[in-house]
């Protein structure tokens, strides 16, 4: 049963990295205007 | 008496024309029908065309056909101001940047947001130029020195976009520290919850399969203490909140609903831990995490509710309070916002101008409408020497104003100031949530205490498992269904009529409207519309003549002339004379006493004259229109069970001609503010729960005073401060659908409450019993809030019309 032990390992690296990203991304910014995200999709920008 | 015929509810006659005579770049009518043409498109002034120039010129001709124009919001007009003064509002930052946050008042849709962001971008100087759709706020770097962000203003400016720069120090103070930290510990307590969910999962799985291969004690105790690892770390982070705010209550003596959370996931966490240590059957972790992670969901939501309503007062107050032209040493004037400024600053104020400041005046003498202040409705006499107050309106000649107070003194705080009084008449009124919390956490806290004392003293149990019981019940009893009852529908009701138009500026507005029973509206700008139209038809050759003069004065009768003519060419050489009317040679345009024929009979509405050499004077009398909607409306909101009022300052005569046609049977005419308010103190006193609707700077105290309170968007600025709901567009109807969802809401709530309270009563006899498992446990409580948030939904969709 000592398979269980890499099983609960593994769970909690993947979770934890999940949380990371996302506290990542909340601290980025990319939570504070959502409907400006929804928005800005629609206009390709051809200036690069 | 034929004043409300179909064909005049329609809106004025701008509407055929603004097919062929809509501005290229604002899609406002163009008045006076010529305006200037460029390329085969027309535009209303110089500024449209200028801007949309510059648009083309950069290529990005795209906006025209990406962009909705939303009538009921500001059109992108350019209008010509002074330069801004921006020192106070530009922080340096370490890399040698400038940085600027400002309010943009007239974005439309996406397609703003990318032209503000494409012009920005082509700035070499630029380094960051970002918009905020959600709080519609412009995020501006740059390299190089403070006063380089004047240009880049005035280019988005120049576009027809009003900037309001925000004070740094104040910005700094408003940022949403509290929403961030609150979703960082919702963020942390859902990974904590999920993980030790699944394990907790396995642990019963081994339990009840105990019969056949069943999980030996020492991988239960792995998987407990696995467990712990996970859930003390994220209970001690993602608990603060709650554990902060329990502990600031019982420092001040009180009790809040936090303390029944904080108690329950200590005692629980605690308990858990001793079993883990005793190699236990059962441990809780899973609840407690749990417990925290619905819980924090509740809170997000409260916090985003109140996150919305507050930006959204932030927003109109930074942007109605307009901007202040500070006269330099060298005679030029300078923009400045209001909190920039400081005493001593010399203020020009125009004619039709609102004074931004509390101050003595320098030079110049006029007539100031103090009624905003005072509430006195006569124009007040103003010379040099005389103390002004912030918020006086500028009735006469350009005054020169010497400060003598800032920030606290302005009209901006007298603005906050209405709100606060407004707020803390209201502040008695208790939130539906807090009502029920109230009597809820004692009742669960003596029913523990009860139960412990139960199994430990006659059920003969020892003292951990009589309070591994207890601290069931408490598990049981938190109240996590509760906390979410309301928020959850606040925040689908509040964003549905953030859809339709309405904003929501208060919080508790929703749980107020719900007990209305009683409306009262103001007449003038509410039930009418803004414009006046014309009584009687006129001959269109002589309603011609009369607007091409009517056109170059701003007075409220010789607008409404124009929008009843149409489009029609501005005469040029229109000499206006104030208080009697506009002259051009021997043609006149004016009051019965300028132009007209003495003898004519009296009217009781208002009327302009035509004089013209060899002719007879021709009158135009003008009426109040109803909006297009307000007899359906009133019905409904009759059919709804409300009793209907109308207040007015206007004369009996058309008080009563409105009340008459709407079927309104109480009405009172020739109110002043002060009147009204007592009208409506009396109301109140008398048990009623009234929604006021109004429009007017005389109506901000009545407001104010009402239980809650309702503005069109064209309101005045003060109405629409201290209004609790702001509704755009031409329609009345929002009044009849704020009252509706309210109702509804109300009612999902109570449904909401009722659910997490009859699953108590269901779940405590067993808790009591000691008859709960950890599994058990988890269950109910998970079930029972995922109840609670799928009946809010239900109010989302349905029942809309």
């Amino acid at each position: 049963m000592s398979v269980i032990l890499y099983l609960l390992a593994g769970s909690l690296v993947l979770g934890g990295g999940g949380l990371a990203v996302f506290l990542w991304a909340l601290r980025s910014g990319q939570y504070d205007d959502l409907e400006g995200a929804a928005n800005r999709i629609l206009f390709d920008d051809d200036r690069s | 008496m034929t004043a409300i015929t179909a064909d005049r509810l329609l809106p004025a006659a701008s509407d055929h024309a603004a097919e062929d005579a809509a501005c290229a770049h604002c899609g406002q009518p163009i008045p006076g029908g010529g305006g200037s043409a460029d390329a085969g498109k027309r535009f209303c002034c110089s500024g449209c065309s200028a801007a949309y120039a510059t648009i083309q010129g950069l290529g990005l001709g795209r906006y025209y056909q990406q962009r909705l124009l939303d009538p009921a919001l500001r059109a992108p007009r350019p209008e010509t101001g002074e330069r801004w003064d921006l020192d106070r509002a530009v922080t340096v930052n370490a890399d040698g940047t400038c940085e600027l946050s400002m309010a943009i008042d007239g974005l439309q849709c996406g397609a703003c947001v990318w032209l503000i962001e494409s012009v920005l971008g082509r700035e070499p100087a630029v380094v960051a130029g970002r918009v905020n759709m959600t709080s519609r706020r412009l995020r501006l770097v740059w390299r190089g020195v403070a006063a380089d962000g004047e240009p880049l203003v005035g280019r988005i400016e120049a576009l027809g976009y009003r900037l309001v720069p925000f004070d740094a120090a104040a910005l700094k103070a408003a940022q949403d520290q509290t929403g961030r930290a609150l979703m960082r510990a919702l963020a942390v307590a859902g990974f904590a919850a999920g993980n030790v969910m699944f394990i907790s999962i396995g642990i019963w799985a081994g339990e009840a399969a105990g019969w056949l291969d069943g999980m030996g004690p020492a991988t239960r105790d792995l998987l407990h203490w696995f467990s712990a690892l996970i859930a003390l770390p994220a209970i001690a982070y993602a608990g603060m909140p709650f554990f902060r705010s329990a502990a600031s209550a019982l420092r001040q003596g009180r009790s809040n609903m936090d303390l029944p959370i904080s108690i329950g996931v200590l005692l629980v966490t605690a308990m858990s831990l001793v079993e883990s240590f005793r190699h236990g059957e059962h441990t809780y972790f899973d609840s407690a995490v749990s417990l925290l992670f619905f819980l924090l969901i509740g809170r997000v939501l409260d916090h985003r509710a109140r996150g919305v309503a507050r930006a959204t007062a932030e927003q109109l107050l930074t942007l109605r309070a307009s901007d202040v032209a500070v006269l330099q040493p060298d005679g030029s004037t300078l923009r400045r916002s209001q909190h920039a400024i400081a005493p001593g600053d010399r203020i020009l104020v125009g004619l039709g101008e609102r004074i931004g400041v509390d101050g003595v005046v320098e030079r110049g003498s006029s007539a100031l409408d103090a009624s905003l202040v005072t509430g006195e409705s006569l124009p007040v006499q103003a010379g040099p020497g005389t103390q002004v107050f912030a918020g006086t309106l500028n009735l006469g000649e350009p005054l020169t104003v010497r400060a003598t107070a800032t920030g606290g003194a302005t009209l901006l705080a007298e603005c906050v100031r209405l709100i606060e009084a407004a707020e803390a008449r209201r502040s008695r009124f208790v939130v539906l949530a807090d009502r029920v919390a109230r009597r809820y956490a004692p009742t669960v806290h003596l029913a523990a205490l009860l139960t412990f004392l139960y199994w430990y003293l006659v059920g003969g149990l020892a003292l951990a498992p009589a309070l591994l019981i207890a601290s069931a019940v408490l598990i049981i009893t938190c109240p996590c269904a509760l906390a979410l009852a309301v928020p959850a529908v606040q925040v689908i009701a509040t964003s549905r009529l953030f859809q339709s138009g309405v904003l929501l500026k208060s919080a508790t507005a929703l749980e107020r409207l719900a007990e209305v029973d009683t409306v009262v509206f103001d007449k003038t700008g509410t039930l009418t519309e803004p414009t006046l139209g014309l009584a009687e038809a006129a001959d269109p050759e002589t309603l011609r003549l009369a607007a091409s003069l009517a056109a170059s004065s701003r007075h409220p009768l010789a607008r409404s002339l124009l929008a009843a003519a149409g489009p029609v060419p501005a005469a040029t050489g229109v000499v206006e004379h104030p208080g009697q009317g506009l002259s051009l040679g021997e043609t006149r345009l004016g009051s019965r006493a300028f132009c007209g024929d003495p003898d004519a009979p009296a009217s009781d509405r208002p009327e302009l004259w035509l004089a013209r050499a060899g002719h007879a004077p021709v009158r135009f009398v003008f009426d109040e229109r109803l909006r297009p909607d307000a007899a359906a409306v009133i019905a409904r909101l009759r059919r709804m069970g409300t009793d209907i009022r109308l207040m007015s300052g206007d004369r009996p005569g058309p008080v009563q001609h409105v009340a008459e046609t709407l079927g309104i049977a109480t009405w009172q005419a020739g109110c002043s503010p002060v009147g009204k308010v007592a009208a409506i103190e009396a109301l109140a006193a008398a048990g009623r729960r009234v929604l006021m609707v109004g429009d007017g700077l005389n109506d901000g105290p009545s407001l104010a005073a009402a239980h809650v309170s309702a503005s069109p968007a064209t309101a005045a600025d003060i109405s629409q401060t201290v209004a609790d709901v702001v509704f755009q567009g031409h329609d009345l109807a929002p009044v009849a659908a704020i009252l509706d969802t309210a109702r509804r809401a109300r009612a999902t709530m109570r449904e909401n409450l009722a659910l997490s309270i009859g699953y108590n009563v269901l779940m405590v006899p067993l808790a009591v019993a000691g008859l709960v498992t950890p599994w058990l446990a988890a269950a109910a409580m998970s079930s029972s809030s995922l109840l609670v948030i799928l009946n809010s939904f239900r109010l989302k969709r349905g029942g809309g019309r």
